[in-house]
């Protein structure tokens, strides 16, 4: 029986299911069912490492005691202040090296794509090298930080006061060229008659930035600090190798301290429940986003 | 064509029905044992595979397995810590009938290290391992500095008291901060390279070489699992203290979350005159010192009492294995006292009494006097089932205090023992 053949008689409806058929499947089978697992889970006192013991309903006991653990809340003031600063200097420097890079100039492909280097790279690889780079001793950040302004020894990732900024300073290297292509995107659809007429009505480069540019690469630029904001808030790689969550617990972020609660002390059950409120604060705070990135679109 | 196919099949099926898997940490005892192994696989025509797995990834990647009943691994050097886990979850295969049918004695085994390896529960008589590695965190010294005349006169001038082996972690302290930014030869030297990992376990494997040298208790000996008074007493405060000044003013920059390999390498580059780590680590140190002229070892020194850090393993046969037969015959071999001495003489740390109660035994090497020493001192920390859940809070608040200078030591021990009563709660034992 030909292909052909085979599926005549099938509705367009069924053949539309039939392509996404699959993808359905494969979506319920390693996104929800998953999601519906932990759910049902944080309801538990289940612990995986607990072989033979079955798991009790206890309610609502994991949820209060995540939310009325001193500790969490550490971990998420960590979190939100790595996210701050990291999204707004990705912002700044992004938009910024975008503007610049938009200008034509000799050179100007070369030196995008080694602007684009750092986030091709692995960031188990980039924690790993920046802890030689941050070394008191031997390192180049050190090094070069004294060349201009002598500090004497500094420990970046041993000090409580630096460690913070030592992870935004390798995540805001690493992912800014993301922000930057993206805004480089925005700002080469821009038509140039928007110039050419704001030119003609006599406005300086300043309005022309702040009237035409800025709001033409704001959806652009706020789509890149939503992914950069769903990555970092999830970070965990980089941030392992770079400090391991340390010194104490200075960069601990959530998603390491997740995982220490749901793989290393095995406390299934709560991991579970501290996983759902992490899962619903950030599609939370995404569909708020979304909504208000839509609303500056519109206008 | 087709009978080619099928003769490299059979082939293939038999060398794996006659191999197994042994799985431990990669370092150089590792090494050693796979050279030894060499013989068991000449006498039996067992094919053994190593899977040795890097330290800090180490007991995530074992006990990930254990917990879901892998297969990969027959047998397994565990750490000492998790040999409650092992027998309570059903992880490891008891090995008692075995023991008795081969007649091997635990008798003929150092009894700290039977105690600590083998056992579950502590002290009894059921035996899930054979003490396979014998360790204990020590202390390395660049004896070529300390030999320097002008250096020895300029100590003993400030301190009235010889530069040489520490006799207390006082004396130890002096002489860390007497090389503390010292330069020698034209380079910049440090104190001591000591234990400040926060990831898996180095920091509290540092602090309480510290604190059993105070004396400090886990628990009420009368009491078990009553811990107040006991793992937060004066004594043990003053021990944490002493570690944060330790690391305050001897450490060398940038020495914030280093255990093992770091404090191997801040020694070997020469950074340090002292180095914190485990005897396994000796015989690599002193391969490069042929006539020992460089570096010179000891056991942890004592305050109120000797004490050292234990280390060290155990060799298991994991229960899902499939090849437990040909595990088990591995560890037949491997108990025999012969091959315990090969053991012992390729780098290994034997624990078997011919080897240790040997005459020749504490002048065979240098370090050989302060291991019999240390494994006489040894305390290990918690062998309970849950572990793990005691170590990570532990790192967190000693981490905390000693390198990020967070709160006093009591506030962080107080932390400690408030996170492991709910460990044990949820653990039904209080």
């Amino acid at each position: 029986m030909s292909v052909k053949k085979k599926f005549k008689g099938l509705s367009d409806k069924a053949v539309g299911w039939l392509f996404i058929g699959p993808t359905v499947l494969l979506l319920l089978a390693i996104n929800i069912y998953p999601l519906v697992y932990a759910i049902k889970m944080s309801f538990t006192n289940f612990y995986a490492n607990k072989i033979g013991r079955e798991p009790q309903f206890v309610g609502l006991k994991n949820y209060i005691k995540v939310l009325n653990k001193e500790a969490i809340w550490e971990k998420m003031q960590v979190t939100a202040s790595f996210m701050f600063w990291t999204l707004l200097l990705q912002a700044i420097i992004g938009l910024g090296l975008a503007l610049l890079l938009n200008r034509k100039f000799k050179g100007n492909e070369l030196l995008t794509t080694l602007i684009v280097l750092p986030m091709m790279l692995s960031p188990a690889v980039v924690g790993v090298f920046w802890t030689y780079l941050y070394n008191p001793q031997v390192g180049l950040f050190n090094y070069v930080v004294n060349f201009f302004y002598d500090l004497g020894s500094f420990d970046m990732i041993g000090s409580s006061t630096l460690a913070p900024w030592a992870i935004v300073i390798v995540d805001t290297w690493m992912w800014t060229p993301f922000t930057m292509l993206i805004c480089l995107a925005g700002l080469r659809s821009v038509p140039n008659y928007l110039y050419e007429a704001a030119e003609v009505d006599r406005a300086s480069k300043w309005q022309q930035f702040i009237y035409i540019t800025l709001p033409s690469v704001l959806p652009f630029l706020l789509l890149a600090l939503l992914f950069r904001g769903i990555e970092n808030f999830k970070m965990f790689d980089m941030v392992v190798e770079l400090t391991s969550g340390g010194p104490g617990s200075a960069t601990e972020l959530a998603s390491i301290n997740l995982k220490r609660e749901a793989f290393e002390k095995w406390k299934t059950g709560y991991s579970s429940a501290f996983a759902v409120i992490l899962f619903v604060t950030i599609f939370g705070f995404g569909n708020v986003y979304v909504k208000v990135m839509n609303k500056i679109k519109e206008r | 064509m087709i009978l080619l196919f099928v003769s490299l099949f059979s082939f293939s099926v038999n060398s794996n029905a006659k191999s197994i898997t042994l799985g431990w940490a990669a370092w150089d005892p590792a090494n050693a044992l796979q050279e030894l192994t060499k013989e068991f696989t000449a006498e039996t025509g067992i094919e053994v595979n190593f899977e040795f797995v890097p330290w800090p990834n180490f007991a995530d990647r074992m006990l990930n397995e254990l917990n879901n009943k892998g297969k990969t691994f027959d047998l397994l050097i565990g750490d000492s810590q998790w040999i409650g886990a092992g027998a309570v979850y059903g992880h490891y295969v008891k090995l008692n009938d075995f023991f008795d049918k081969e007649g091997i004695s635990m008798s003929d085994f150092s009894p700290a290290t039977v105690y600590a390896y083998s056992t579950w529960p502590k002290g009894s008589e059921n035996y899930y391992a054979l003490p396979a590695m014998g360790d204990a965190l020590a202390w390395a010294y660049r004896k070529d500095w300390f030999d320097r005349p002008e250096l020895k006169s300029e100590f003993k001038k400030k301190h009235g008291y010889d530069l040489g082996v520490p006799a207390n972690w006082n004396q130890l302290h002096d002489m860390c901060k007497f090389f503390q930014g010292r330069e020698i030869d034209g380079q910049k030297r440090y104190g001591a390279a000591i234990n400040t990992e926060r990831g898996s376990e180095g920091i509290t494997m540092g602090v309480t070489a510290a604190m059993y040298a105070w004396g400090m208790e886990y628990e009420n000996p009368n009491k078990p699992y009553d811990m107040e008074g006991y793992f937060n007493s004066p004594q043990a405060v003053e021990a944490v203290e002493f570690y944060r000044k330790l690391y305050e003013d001897c450490a060398p920059p940038g020495h914030s979350d280093a255990y093992m390999v770091a404090n191997l390498d801040a020694y070997k580059s020469g950074q340090v005159a002292f180095q914190m780590n485990w005897y396994a680590f000796w015989p690599g140190v002193s391969k490069e010192d042929s006539d020992g002229r460089v570096s010179g070892f000891f056991a942890n020194p004592k305050q109120n009492v000797a004490a050292a850090t234990l280390g060290g393993q155990g060799i298991s046969v994991v229960k899902y294995s499939d090849k437990q037969d040909l595990a088990l015959e591995y560890i037949k071999w491997f108990a025999r006292p012969d091959v315990q001495q090969k053991w012992w003489d390729l780098g290994g740390y034997s624990c078997h009494n011919d080897v240790l109660n040997s005459p020749s035994f504490p002048t065979s090497t240098v370090y050989a006097q302060g291991f019999l020493d240390s494994m006489g001192i040894v305390k290990d920390f918690w062998q309970e089932p849950t572990f793990v859940e005691l170590m990570l809070p532990m790192q967190e608040a000693i981490h905390d205090y000693v390198v990020n200078g967070k709160g006093t030591a009591k506030e962080a021990l107080d932390k400690i023992i408030a996170e492991w009563v709910e460990v044990f709660e949820a653990d039904g034992k209080l």
